[in-house]
C-alpha cells in the first residue's frame, strides 16, 4: 500500500456537492469538548457502553479528553470500534449511547457522546499515520472477505490484531461498502469514509477492487484461504411492480446517494418523490432537497405512527421541507418519454392492520422523478454449492463467532439481520474476526498436536 | 428584621465584609469603589518600604472546567511610597466616615521602625491596624512576614512594639504555615493585641507546565513558592479558626479569612467563632459585585433563622467540634439508596468496592434486600473480608462485555437501548448491605443526585461510648 494513492485522495466527491451537504452535527472544538467531556459522570459499567453494539468505553475515552489524552482516547474507541470515527458521524446516537445516558433522568441533557468520540477521532486521523495497534506476527493463516464495507473491514482489522492476512474483494472502485456510497453527506462524507480504510489498509490489510465474488470465484477462493468471511450487505432496492417503472427517471435511494456522492449526480429536479419512509428514504429526500429539488414528495402506505425512520430523522426531514403524503400507495407511473406524474391510491388501514385500497380515490401528483425506498433484495445467490444456511435471505450465524453452518464460512453485517447500521456490522466483524481467530487457532493446535 | 451591623474590636461596623489586605485594597480609588459596591471594610495593601514586583505574579488551579479553585500570588507588599498610600487613607476617611480602613503594616524588625509607621498610619486616619506576619513569599526571605509569624518569639516582640504605640485596635494577621497556629496566636495574645486574623496564604506550588516543565506563576523560566488562596484553602481555614477559637490562651476577635467567596461560606466562619471575615480571591475573580449577595444571603438566612444580629449566631458550632477521642462509638449510621431518585450511575458501587467497604451490590433485580438484620453491627465483628462471593466490578464489567447489543429498529425493538431511558431499570440501582455497611458516608459523597443516598441513623440499643471512656473503663478493669 506504501507507493499507491491513499484511498482519501481518490474520493470523487465534487466539492460543489461537499458544500451543499455540511455537517450537520458540528465538530466540537477544544474549547468546547473539554467542558462536555467534565459533564459525564463516570457511570461504572455504563449504559452508554452497554447501549453500544461494539461496547465502546465510552467513559474511559471521554475522561481521556477530558484530561487531554487525546491519543488515549482514540486507542480506547479504537480497541473496540475499529470505524470508531465514521461511527461517531453515522451512527443513529438517540437511540444507541446517548439515548441511554443515565442525564436522561437527571433533568440534564445527555452527554454529547457523538461528538466527543468524533473530536477524539479526528485529532487521531489529524495527527498523521498512526496506528490503531500493532498487527501480531504473521500467523501464516489468510482470510478472504467479501465485501468491503464496515462488516469486512471491522473483520480484517481484528484479524490483522491477530496476525493473520486479510483480503477483502469489493464490487466497487473504492472500498467502504454503505459506509463510503450510501451514508448522507451531512453525516459521514465519502472522504472521511476513505481516510478511515487508509487506516486499515496501513495494518496490512489487502483490497480487491472490482471484483464480483460469484458462486465459481467463491469455490476458488475457499480452495485458496483458510477461511472465508461474508460482509456482502443486501442487494437491489425493491421495484414497486407498477406501470411506468422503466422510465428513466425512476431511480432508487442507493443509487441516487452513491450518485451525487461520487459526482455521477449534481442536481436533482424539480418535483421528486420517495417512496418509502424509511431512514434510506430521509436520506434520500434530504438529499433531493439540497440538490436543488423544489418540491419532495415522501409516498407511504402507512401512517407516520408507523414509519421505520427514526423519530429524529423524521423530524429532520421535516426540517428540510420535505412534505410527507400518509396512506397512499403508487399505482402507477405516467409519462410517455419521462416520468410526468405518479398516480396514487388512497388506502384505509383496516383493524387487522390491513390496507384497502379505495377504489376512485386515485389521483396523480405531478412529478418529474420518483426515487424507490422500500427496502433492499437479499443478495445470497452466490453461495450455492457451499453449504452455508440462509434463512429468509439472512445468512445465518452463531451470534457470538459469526460461524456459519459451514465451519469455514463465518459471516456478519446487513447479509446477516437484514440490514441494521454500521456499528451493527463493526460488531458482527469484529465478533467474526475474533471467532475466526479462534478457529484457525483451534486448527493450529490440533495440528500440533497431530505432528 | 435582622442587622449585618456589627463592632469587631471595638471598631463599629455596617456590615461584617471586609476586603483583605491584597490587590483589591491596593489605592483609594479602588477601596472607594469597593466601599460604594457594599464593602463594610478594607485592609489596606500591605503598606511599608515600597518593593520591586516580578512579573508574572498569580497563577491558579482550575479543576475540571472551573476555575481558580485554589489561587496562588508571588506579589509582595505594596509597591507604592508610603506616604502616598496614607494620604490615600486619610481621603478615603474623609469620604467614607462610616466605612472601616485597617491600615496593614509590614517594616523592618525594629522598635523605632514600628513605632514610627503606627503613628504614621493612625494620624492618616486608619481606624485600626493590621500586623502582616503571614505573607509566606517574597518579605519572609527579608525577615519580615511569615518569617515573623512561624516564630512566636517575634510575633510577640514585634506586636509588643506595636501595641506600646497604638491608640487603636490591632489585628494580629496569622500565618497558616506552622505546625501549631496557636503558637503565634498565643503570642500575640500575650503581646497584647486585639484581635487576629487567620489565615494568611499557604506556601505553594500551584502546577508546573508539561511542555516547558516550568512552575507557575513564570517569571524568566522560574517561579518561587507563592502563597495560596481561594475556595481550596476553606476547610484548612476552618480549621484554624476552630483551633484558636477553642484555645482559651489565644482566643481574641478573629477576623476569619480564607476562601470565603459566599454569604453561606462566611456563615460557616461566624459559627466557629469569627466576628468578621475578609475575602480576596473571590473579588479577585469577580469584581467587588458579589458582596451584594454576600449581604442579602446572609441576612436572609438570619430571618430564615430567627437571628437578629451576627452575635446571635456566632460560635455555635464552637461546641460541636471536639477530639476524636470523644466521639461516640455506638453511634451507627447506614446508607439507604432511595431507588426513586437513582439514575444508575453505579458510582456508589465502584466506590464501595474499590474505596470502601464492599457493601453494595448489583442484585436487587435477584432480590436483594436493603432491609437490616439487627445484631449484625459490624464494628463488633471485623476481621472479614466483605465480598461475601458477591461479583466484584472486573467481573460485573466482564459480563457486560459480552453482552450482544443490536441497534434497536423503530416500532419493532420496544425494550432496545434508549427507548425508557426515563426509567432506571432495576438492574442499575446499586443495593446496600445495611449489615455490612459502616456508615462512612462515602457512597452519599459521590453520588450526583441529591438526596438519593441518605445515611440513616440506626438504632442499636447500645448507650453512647467513647474511646475515652472505654479505654478508661477497660484500664479500671485491668486489661
Amino acid at each position: 500500500m506504501s507507493d499507491s494513492v491513499p484511498f482519501v485522495q481518490q474520493a470523487p466527491t465534487p466539492p460543489e456537492t461537499s458544500a451543499l451537504f455540511g455537517d450537520l452535527h458540528p465538530a466540537f472544538d477544544k474549547q468546547a469538548a473539554i467542558p462536555e467531556a467534565n459533564r459525564c459522570l463516570f457511570c461504572f459499567d455504563a449504559p452508554c457502553m452497554q447501549a453500544c453494539p461494539t461496547h465502546i468505553d465510552v467513559p474511559k475515552f471521554i475522561k481521556k479528553i477530558a484530561t487531554g489524552n487525546l491519543g488515549g482516547s482514540a486507542q480506547t474507541i479504537l480497541a473496540a470500534n475499529i470505524l470508531g470515527a465514521s461511527c461517531s458521524r453515522a451512527c443513529p446516537v438517540d437511540v444507541l449511547c446517548e439515548g441511554a445516558c443515565v442525564m436522561h433522568r437527571y433533568n440534564k441533557q445527555p452527554i454529547e457522546i457523538a461528538r466527543l468520540q468524533r473530536f477524539a477521532m479526528d485529532a487521531f486521523h489529524a495527527s498523521g499515520d498512526k496506528l490503531p495497534f500493532a498487527p501480531a506476527e504473521d500467523t501464516g493463516r489468510k482470510v478472504a472477505l467479501i465485501g468491503g464495507g464496515p462488516a469486512s473491514l471491522a473483520c480484517a482489522a481484528e484479524l490483522r490484531r491477530h496476525g493473520i492476512a486479510a483480503t477483502i474483494y469489493d464490487a466497487r472502485p473504492l472500498p467502504g461498502g454503505l459506509n463510503s456510497y450510501g451514508i448522507a453527506e451531512y453525516k459521514l462524507p465519502l472522504a472521511e469514509s476513505l481516510r478511515e480504510i487508509d487506516m486499515i489498509a496501513r495494518l496490512g490489510v489487502e483490497f480487491k477492487f472490482e471484483t464480483t465474488v460469484d458462486a465459481a470465484m467463491l469455490a476458488e477462493l475457499e480452495a485458496t484461504y483458510d477461511a472465508v468471511f461474508i460482509g456482502a450487505g443486501l442487494g437491489a432496492i425493491h421495484k414497486l411492480g407498477v406501470e411506468g417503472e422503466d422510465l428513466p427517471e425512476v431511480t432508487n435511494a442507493l443509487d441516487l446517494i452513491a450518485g451525487y456522492k461520487t459526482g455521477a449526480v449534481t442536481k436533482a429536479p424539480d418535483r421528486v418523490a420517495v417512496i418509502g419512509a424509511g431512514n434510506t428514504a430521509i436520506d434520500a429526500a434530504n438529499a433531493s432537497v439540497r440538490l436543488g429539488a423544489k418540491e419532495v414528495h415522501m409516498i407511504y402506505r402507512r401512517g407516520p405512527e408507523n414509519m421505520s425512520a427514526f423519530a429524529f430523522e423524521y423530524e429532520h426531514a421535516k426540517q428540510e421541507g420535505v412534505r410527507f403524503h400518509w396512506h397512499v400507495q403508487p399505482v402507477g407511473i405516467e409519462g410517455t418519454d419521462k416520468v410526468e406524474a405518479l398516480r396514487l391510491s388512497k388506502l384505509e388501514a383496516h383493524e387487522d392492520g390491513s390496507l384497502v385500497a379505495q377504489k376512485d380515490l386515485d389521483f396523480l401528483l405531478g412529478i418529474d422523478q420518483v426515487v424507490l425506498a422500500i427496502g433492499q433484495a437479499t443478495h445470497t445467490n452466490f453461495l450455492e454449492g457451499t453449504s452455508v444456511a440462509v434463512e429468509r435471505g439472512r445468512i445465518v450465524i452463531d451470534r457470538v463467532t459469526g460461524q456459519t453452518s459451514n465451519p469455514k464460512y463465518f459471516a456478519g453485517g446487513d447479509c446477516t439481520n437484514g440490514g441494521r447500521e454500521v456499528v451493527d456490522a463493526v460488531a458482527d466483524g469484529k465478533r467474526a474476526g475474533l471467532g475466526i481467530a479462534a478457529w484457525l487457532a483451534g486448527k493450529t493446535e490440533v495440528a500440533n498436536a497431530n505432528a | 428584621m435582622p442587622t449585618l451591623r456589627n463592632k469587631f474590636a471595638g471598631i463599629d461596623c455596617i456590615n461584617p465584609f471586609w476586603l483583605a489586605s491584597a490587590p483589591p485594597t491596593n489605592c483609594g480609588e479602588q477601596i472607594m469603589r469597593a466601599f460604594d459596591a457594599g464593602w463594610g471594610g478594607a485592609v489596606w495593601k500591605t503598606i511599608g518600604e515600597p518593593i520591586t514586583n516580578v512579573s508574572s505574579r498569580y497563577s491558579a488551579m482550575d479543576y475540571q472546567g472551573i476555575k481558580m479553585l485554589g489561587f496562588n500570588n508571588i506579589e509582595l507588599i505594596s509597591d507604592r511610597p508610603i506616604e502616598t498610600n496614607l494620604k490615600e487613607i486619610a481621603e478615603v476617611k474623609r469620604r467614607y466616615p462610616k466605612h472601616v480602613v485597617i491600615a496593614s503594616l509590614m517594616v523592618e524588625s525594629k522598635r523605632e521602625v514600628w513605632h514610627d509607621m503606627v503613628a504614621r498610619a493612625e494620624d492618616a486616619g486608619a481606624d485600626g491596624l493590621e500586623l502582616n506576619f503571614g505573607c509566606p513569599h517574597g518579605m519572609s526571605e527579608r525577615g519580615m512576614g511569615s518569617a515573623v509569624g512561624q516564630v512566636p518569639e517575634y510575633c510577640e516582640q514585634i506586636s509588643y512594639w506595636v501595641k506600646e504605640k497604638a491608640r487603636t485596635p490591632v489585628i494580629v494577621k496569622l500565618t497558616p504555615n506552622i505546625s501549631d497556629i496557636r503558637m503565634p496566636a498565643r503570642a500575640a495574645k500575650r503581646a497584647g493585641a486585639d484581635a487576629l486574623s487567620a489565615i494568611n496564604t499557604i506556601n505553594s506550588i500551584t502546577g508546573i507546565d508539561l511542555d516547558t516543565f516550568e512552575p507557575r506563576p513564570m517569571v524568566d523560566g522560574k517561579s518561587s513558592h507563592g502563597g495560596y488562596c481561594g475556595p481550596a484553602v476553606k476547610p484548612i481555614a476552618l480549621n484554624m479558626v476552630q483551633q484558636i477559637q477553642s484555645d482559651p490562651d489565644s482566643m481574641l476577635p478573629l477576623s476569619g479569612i480564607g476562601g470565603i467567596a459566599t454569604w453561606r461560606d462566611a456563615a460557616e466562619f461566624f459559627l466557629l467563632g469569627c466576628g468578621n471575615v475578609q475575602v480576596c480571591t473571590a473579588a479577585m475573580h469577580y469584581g467587588y459585585r458579589i458582596v451584594e449577595d454576600m449581604a442579602d444571603g446572609l441576612l436572609n438566612w438570619m430571618s430564615e433563622k430567627g437571628f437578629e444580629t451576627i452575635d446571635d449566631f456566632r460560635g455555635l458550632s464552637l461546641p460541636n467540634v471536639t477530639e476524636w477521642k470523644r466521639l461516640n462509638l455506638n453511634y451507627r449510621v447506614v446508607a439507604k439508596i432511595h431507588a426513586d431518585k437513582c439514575i444508575g450511575c453505579q458510582l456508589c458501587y465502584t466506590a464501595c468496592w474499590d474505596g470502601a467497604h464492599q457493601c453494595i451490590h448489583l442484585d436487587r433485580a435477584q432480590g436483594g434486600s436493603q432491609a437490616i438484620v439487627l445484631g449484625t453491627d459490624p464494628r463488633y465483628a471485623h476481621g472479614e473480608p466483605n465480598p461475601h462471593g458477591m461479583p466484584t466490578p472486573a467481573m460485573v464489567f466482564a459480563q457486560s462485555a459480552k453482552t450482544i447489543t443490536t441497534t434497536p429498529i423503530p416500532k419493532l425493538d420496544l425494550n432496545g437501548p434508549g427507548v425508557n431511558s426515563n426509567v432506571t431499570p432495576l438492574e442499575r440501582i446499586p443495593r446496600v448491605d445495611a449489615d455490612e455497611c459502616v456508615g462512612c458516608n462515602l457512597c452519599s459523597l459521590v453520588c450526583p443526585v441529591d438526596n438519593c443516598i441518605t445515611m440513616e441513623r440506626v438504632e442499636n440499643g447500645l448507650h453512647p461510648e467513647t474511646w475515652e471512656e472505654r479505654s478508661a473503663s477497660l484500664s479500671a478493669a485491668g486489661h
